[in-house]
C-alpha cells in the first residue's frame, strides 16, 4: 500500500489550516461594499399574515432595503421544490402545498421567513428588523403527527387534504398478512423515532454577489454539493441561468445532511443581492438553525414480526407515520419510502414484506435527510424488533440474529434492495468476541450484588449506501442522477490535480483521494491536489450524502486516472521506444518491464505539453475526465454492542463498554473511516439519550438552543472499541462500500436494548433520559 | 462608538467599536482573525474560546471594552512560526478534528485544561473538563486522546525550556 497508498492512515493534509485558525469558511468571507440580511420570522405556528409596514424599517440608520414574500411573489421567483416524487397506493401523486422563499399570505411553522431587511451592518438589520410590523390573524396549529391525522384537524395546504401528503406501500400484503396467519409466534412493538436536530457546528451562511454589467451571480454558501445548488437555483426559481450563477462552497463546517438542501436564505440572498445592487451576506446563528435547518427523524410506527416453530422470521408488517413539517424539503419525500422501507429486511432472510409509510404535513420546520436519513430508523425498527423477539421467545438475542441471518449472496431481498454480499456472522462474532459477550451473566450478576442494573444490547444494522444507481433511482422517482464526476489534470511539470464533484466539510477527501494517486502513481501526496467545491472549478457533480463519496466520487477519480494512465504510458512508450504494453508504473517513474529503462512522470508530463515528440496523432495535454454512475447501492453492514449499568434509585444510564465491528469493504485511511464511525456513533447514541426537538401543543419549538436541545457533550459519551470486518464491495473497482453513517444507524437500537434489558422492562422511548428510565423501572 | 485598546498575539491593537460589540466580533469583524468562531448563541458551544490573560474564555461573553488592556491570545497566536502549538500538533496526529469548526475553540480550552491540572490527566477529567465545548464531528473520541497526548507533550516542552 505504501506509506501513503490506500489502506495507510496517513494524517490529514487539510489541517494545518484548521488547527491554526487558518480555515475559510463563508462568514469569514468578505466583499467589499458587502451588506448584511436579517430575516423577520413568524413568532406563530400558523397563521395568515394581514399584513406588514416596512416604513418605520425603512428610516432605521444603515437600512438599504426591506423586502417581503409579495416582493418575490412580483418578482416571479420560484417556489422551493421537492425533488423525488414518491407515488400514493391509489396511483396519485404526492400532495405538495406551495413553499415560497418568504410567506406572502400564510406561515406555516415558528421561524418561516415574512420579510428580510439588508443594512450596512449586522446590529442594523438587526434593529431596523425590531421596527417591522407584521400583522398576524393566528391559525390553530398543529404541531405532531398525532394532531395531524387527527379527524376535523386544521388543514395546512389546500393541496393535501387531511395533511396527508401520501399513503405509499411496498411489498406483498397479501402474503405478508398470510404469513402473519400461519405464524407460530408474532411480536409487536411501537415506536417514536425521535425528532432530532442536525446542528452541524457551522451554522448555515450564504453571500451573494451580483455583477450587474456580466448578469452574473456569485454564491459563497455552506453547501454539500454546490452543484446541485446552482441546478436547483437555476432551473426552478427564476433566480440566474446556470451559466451566470457561480457557487462556492469553501470550507463547510459540518453537514450531515442539513447543508444537502437550497434553503429560502441563499435564494432570498441572491435576489436581494440585485434588488439592492450590493453584496448581501446571511450568517445564521444558532436559534435559526434549531427554527430553519432541515429536522430529522419523526416517526411513528407499529411493527410486527412473524417467526415459525423454529424461530425463523416469515414475515414483517409495518405501518409508519413519518413528519415532513410545514413543507416538503428537496429530498424529504425520499427518505421515510425509499431510504427507509427499503432496509426494513435488516440483516436477515425475511420472506414477506410489507410496508405502508403516510407522511403528514404539521406545523414544525421542514424534515428531510439527517444522517443515516431513513437507515436509521429502518435499523431501528429491525433491531428493536428482533431484541423483543428474543425475550418473548426466551432465546439469546444473538443466536436469534445468527438464525435469521442472510448467508447467500446476492440476496434479492422482498423490498427492492439486492444485497451484493457481506458476512453478517463474521461482524457479530467480532462483536461479541470484543465485548467479552460469553462473560456477561457473570458482570451482570455481579453488578446485581453491588446493587446496579446491567444490560446489554446488540444491534446488526445493514444500510444503502454509495448513492446510487441512476436508473433505479429515477424509476423510483429521483429528479436527478446520482452518478459523480471527475477530472484529472497532470501539470506540465508532473504536479497533480484531482477536481471531483464530491465535497468534504469534515470527510478528509484533500487526504484520502490524494491517497488514490499515491496508490496508482506512487507519488507522494504532497504532489497532489484536491479541488472541490466550487462551480467555476469542477465542471459538475452531485455532492457529499448517502456515504457516497468513496464509493462513487473516488470511483470516477479512479476511472479519470485510468485514461490519464493510459495516455501517459503512450507517451512513455514512444518516448523510451518501448511497447505500451511493456510500461509499468512505479514509484512516480514510467518503467520498461525487465530493463532499466525509465522516464519519471514529470517527463512524461512535460513531453505531453510541449507536444515535441508525442505518437502520431496524438493530442498534446494530459488531462482526462469521468462521470461514474453506480451499478448498484453498496451495503455497509455491522453489529455494535453497547452494555449499560443503569441506577435504579436515579434512573441513570452509564455506558460499561460500546464495541462496534463493520464491514465497509476496503478501507482508505482507517484513521478517518474510524473518525467517522465515533462520530456516526455519538449521533446515534445522542438520538438514544439525549436528543429531542420537542414542540408544545401551540407549535413552539421548545428546544431552540443548546440551552434546552441535549447535545451530546465528552463527558456523555465513552470511549469506543471499534474493529473491521471485511468483504470487499463487488460493485466498483475499489471494494469500497461507505462509512459516513454507519453509526448513526446502527448506535440508538443497541443503546436502548441494553437499556431495557437491564431493567426489565420493554416500554422505553428515545431519548432515554434518567427521568424516563427511572418512570420505566418503578411505574 | 469607543475606542478599545489591547494585546492580541502579542502586538497592541485599536479598534473603534460599538459599546455592544462582544470581544469575539472585535477579533473577526475588525481584527480579521477569524480563526476564532461563533458556533451558538447562548455561551455552550466554546467554538469561539480565546485565552484572556492566559486564562480560557468564551469570547463571545465578553464585552470588547471589557477587554480592553488585556493580553488576548486566539488560535492564530499560539503557534511559534512554522512549529505548531504541542496541543495543535496533537490534534492533528491524533485526528481529533473532522470539519475544523469547534477545533480552535477546543484547543484553546484544552492548553488551559492540561495548564489548570498541571499536566495531570486522565480519560475522566478530560471528558468532565470538555463540558463547554461542542464537537458534533468527532464523538470526542479522538479529541479526549489528543488532549492526554498533548499533556505529555507540553510537559516534554516544558522540560525542555
Amino acid at each position: 500500500m505504501g506509506v501513503e497508498g490506500i489502506g495507510a492512515s496517513v494524517v490529514r493534509k487539510e489541517d494545518r489550516r484548521f488547527i491554526t485558525g487558518k480555515g475559510r469558511y463563508v462568514d469569514d468571507i468578505k466583499l467589499v461594499g458587502m451588506t448584511h440580511a436579517h430575516f423577520i420570522r413568524s413568532p406563530h405556528a400558523h397563521a395568515k399574515i394581514k399584513s406588514i409596514d416596512t416604513s418605520e424599517a425603512m428610516k432605521m440608520p444603515g437600512v438599504v432595503g426591506v423586502l417581503t414574500g409579495q416582493q418575490l411573489v412580483d418578482d416571479k421567483i420560484g417556489n422551493l421544490i421537492c425533488g423525488w416524487a414518491i407515488t400514493s397506493k391509489d396511483g396519485t401523486g404526492m400532495k405538495m402545498g406551495a413553499w415560497p422563499a418568504m410567506a406572502p399570505e400564510t406561515v406555516r411553522f415558528v421561524g418561516q421567513a415574512v420579510a428580510v431587511v439588508i443594512a450596512e451592518t449586522k446590529n442594523q438589520a438587526r434593529d431596523a428588523a425590531e421596527a417591522v410590523v407584521v400583522n398576524y390573524e393566528e391559525l390553530p396549529a398543529v404541531p405532531d403527527i398525532r394532531a395531524a391525522i387527527a379527524p376535523g384537524a386544521p388543514q395546512l395546504h389546500p393541496e393535501a387534504p387531511g395533511n396527508v401528503i401520501y399513503d405509499w406501500t411496498i411489498g406483498d400484503e397479501g402474503a405478508t398478512d398470510a404469513a402473519f396467519k400461519a405464524a407460530a409466534n408474532v411480536v409487536s412493538l411501537d415506536i417514536t423515532n425521535n425528532r432530532l436536530v442536525p446542528n452541524a457546528m457551522e451554522p448555515r451562511a450564504a453571500i451573494a454577489e451580483y455583477n450587474e454589467p456580466e448578469e452574473h451571480f456569485t454564491l459563497y454558501t455552506t453547501s454539500q454539493n454546490p452543484h446541485v445548488a446552482r441546478l436547483v437555483l437555476s432551473a426552478f426559481y427564476n433566480i440566474a441561468q446556470e451559466h451566470k450563477l457561480r457557487v462556492v462552497a469553501p470550507d463547510v463546517g459540518g453537514g450531515f445532511g442539513s447543508k444537502i438542501f437550497i434553503y429560502p436564505e441563499e435564494m432570498v440572498a441572491l435576489w436581494a443581492s440585485k434588488k439592492v445592487g450590493r453584496p448581501v451576506k446571511w450568517t445564521g446563528d444558532r436559534t435559526e438553525a434549531f427554527l430553519t435547518d432541515a429536522h430529522g427523524r419523526d416517526h411513528l410506527t407499529k411493527a410486527e414480526m412473524a417467526f415459525d416453530k423454529d424461530n425463523k422470521i416469515t414475515g414483517l408488517r409495518v405501518k409508519t407515520y413519518a413528519n415532513l413539517g410545514g413543507y416538503m424539503s428537496l429530498f424529504s419525500s425520499s427518505v421515510p419510502t425509499y431510504l427507509y422501507a427499503t432496509l426494513l429486511s435488516g440483516q436477515y432472510n425475511i420472506p414477506n414484506i410489507f410496508a405502508e409509510v403516510i407522511s403528514v404535513y404539521t406545523n414544525t420546520v421542514p424534515v428531510d435527510a439527517y444522517r443515516g436519513a431513513g437507515r436509521p430508523e429502518a435499523s431501528f425498527v429491525v433491531e428493536r424488533l428482533m431484541e423483543t423477539a428474543a425475550r418473548q421467545l426466551k432465546v439469546d438475542p444473538a443466536e436469534l440474529r445468527k438464525k435469521n441471518f442472510i448467508t447467500q449472496f446476492p440476496h434479492q431481498t422482498p423490498v427492492i434492495m439486492a444485497y451484493d454480499i457481506g458476512d453478517f456472522h463474521a461482524s457479530l462474532d467480532a462483536a461479541m468476541k470484543a465485548i467479552d459477550y460469553a462473560g456477561f451473566p457473570a458482570r451482570k450478576a455481579k453488578a446485581k450484588s453491588e446493587g446496579k442494573l446491567r444490560g446489554i444490547g446488540i444491534s446488526c444494522y445493514i444500510e444503502a449506501c454509495g448513492i446510487a444507481p441512476s436508473k433505479a433511482v429515477g424509476s423510483l422517482g429521483a429528479g436527478v442522477g446520482l452518478w459523480e464526476s471527475a477530472e484529472v489534470r497532470v501539470n506540465p511539470v508532473g504536479t497533480i490535480e484531482i477536481l471531483t464533484g464530491s465535497h468534504s466539510h469534515g470527510q478528509g477527501h484533500e487526504t484520502t483521494f490524494c491517497q488514490l494517486i499515491a496508490d496508482r502513481l506512487g507519488v507522494p501526496i504532497s504532489q497532489v491536489s484536491i479541488v472541490h467545491g466550487d462551480t467555476d472549478k469542477v465542471q459538475f457533480g452531485m455532492g457529499t450524502y448517502g456515504s457516497r463519496s468513496a464509493a462513487v466520487g473516488l470511483t470516477a477519480i479512479l476511472k479519470a486516472m485510468e485514461k490519464v494512465e493510459a495516455k501517459a504510458k503512450k507517451i512513455a512508450a514512444h518516448q523510451l521506444e518501448a511497447s505500451e504494453n511493456d510500461i509499468v508504473i512505479e514509484n512516480g517513474e514510467f518503467k520498461v518491464a525487465g530493463t532499466d529503462k525509465s522516464l519519471a512522470l514529470p517527463m512524461v508530463a512535460l513531453a505531453a505539453y510541449t507536444a515535441h515528440n508525442l505518437p502520431d496523432g496524438m493530442e498534446p495535454g494530459l488531462k482526462e475526465g469521468a462521470f461514474y454512475d453506480p451499478t448498484n447501492f453498496t451495503f455497509p453492514a455491522g453489529a455494535y454492542i453497547c452494555e449499560m449499568e443503569v441506577d435504579a434509585g436515579t434512573g441513570k444510564s452509564t455506558f460499561v463498554n460500546f464495541v462496534a465491528a463493520d464491514d465497509f469493504g476496503r478501507l482508505i485511511n482507517p484513521m478517518i473511516v474510524e473518525g467517522q464511525v465515533h462520530g456516526g456513533l455519538a449521533q446515534g447514541i445522542g438520538q438514544a439519550l439525549l436528543e429531542n426537538a420537542a414542540y408544545d401543543a401551540s407549535g413552539q419549538l421548545l428546544t431552540a438552543s443548546f440551552m434546552d436541545y441535549a447535545m451530546p457533550r465528552a463527558d456523555d459519551l465513552p470511549s469506543f472499541k471499534l474493529s473491521h470486518t471485511t468483504t470487499l464491495c463487488p460493485g466498483n473497482p475499489l471494494g469500497v462500500k461507505g462509512c459516513g453513517e454507519a453509526g448513526a444507524i446502527g448506535a440508538s437500537a443497541a443503546v436502548i436494548n441494553a437499556i431495557t434489558d437491564a431493567i426489565g422492562n420493554n416500554k422505553l422511548e428515545m431519548p432515554a433520559t434518567p427521568d424516563r428510565v427511572w418512570h420505566a423501572i418503578h411505574g | 462608538m469607543s475606542t478599545v485598546k489591547l494585546t492580541v498575539n502579542g502586538k497592541a491593537v485599536s479598534a473603534e467599536v460599538e459599546d455592544r460589540t462582544l470581544l469575539v466580533h472585535l477579533l473577526r469583524d475588525h481584527l480579521n482573525l477569524t480563526g476564532t468562531h461563533v458556533g451558538c448563541d447562548t455561551s455552550q458551544c466554546g467554538a469561539c474560546v480565546v485565552h484572556i490573560d492566559g486564562r480560557a474564555v468564551k469570547s463571545c461573553t465578553v464585552l470588547a471594552g471589557q477587554a480592553a488592556g488585556s493580553n488576548v491570545t486566539t488560535i492564530e497566536g499560539i503557534a511559534k512560526g512554522d512549529e505548531l502549538h504541542p496541543m495543535q500538533a496533537a490534534f492533528r496526529d491524533n485526528h481529533g478534528l473532522q470539519c475544523g469548526y469547534c477545533t480552535p475553540g477546543m484547543i484553546m480550552s484544552a492548553i488551559d485544561i492540561v495548564h489548570r491540572h498541571s499536566g495531570q490527566l486522565d480519560e475522566e477529567t478530560v471528558r468532565h473538563e470538555l463540558e463547554g465545548n461542542i464537537c458534533r464531528c468527532t464523538g470526542y473520541h479522538n479529541i479526549v486522546k489528543a488532549v492526554l497526548d498533548a499533556a505529555g507533550r507540553m510537559k516534554v516542552a516544558q522540560a525542555a525550556e
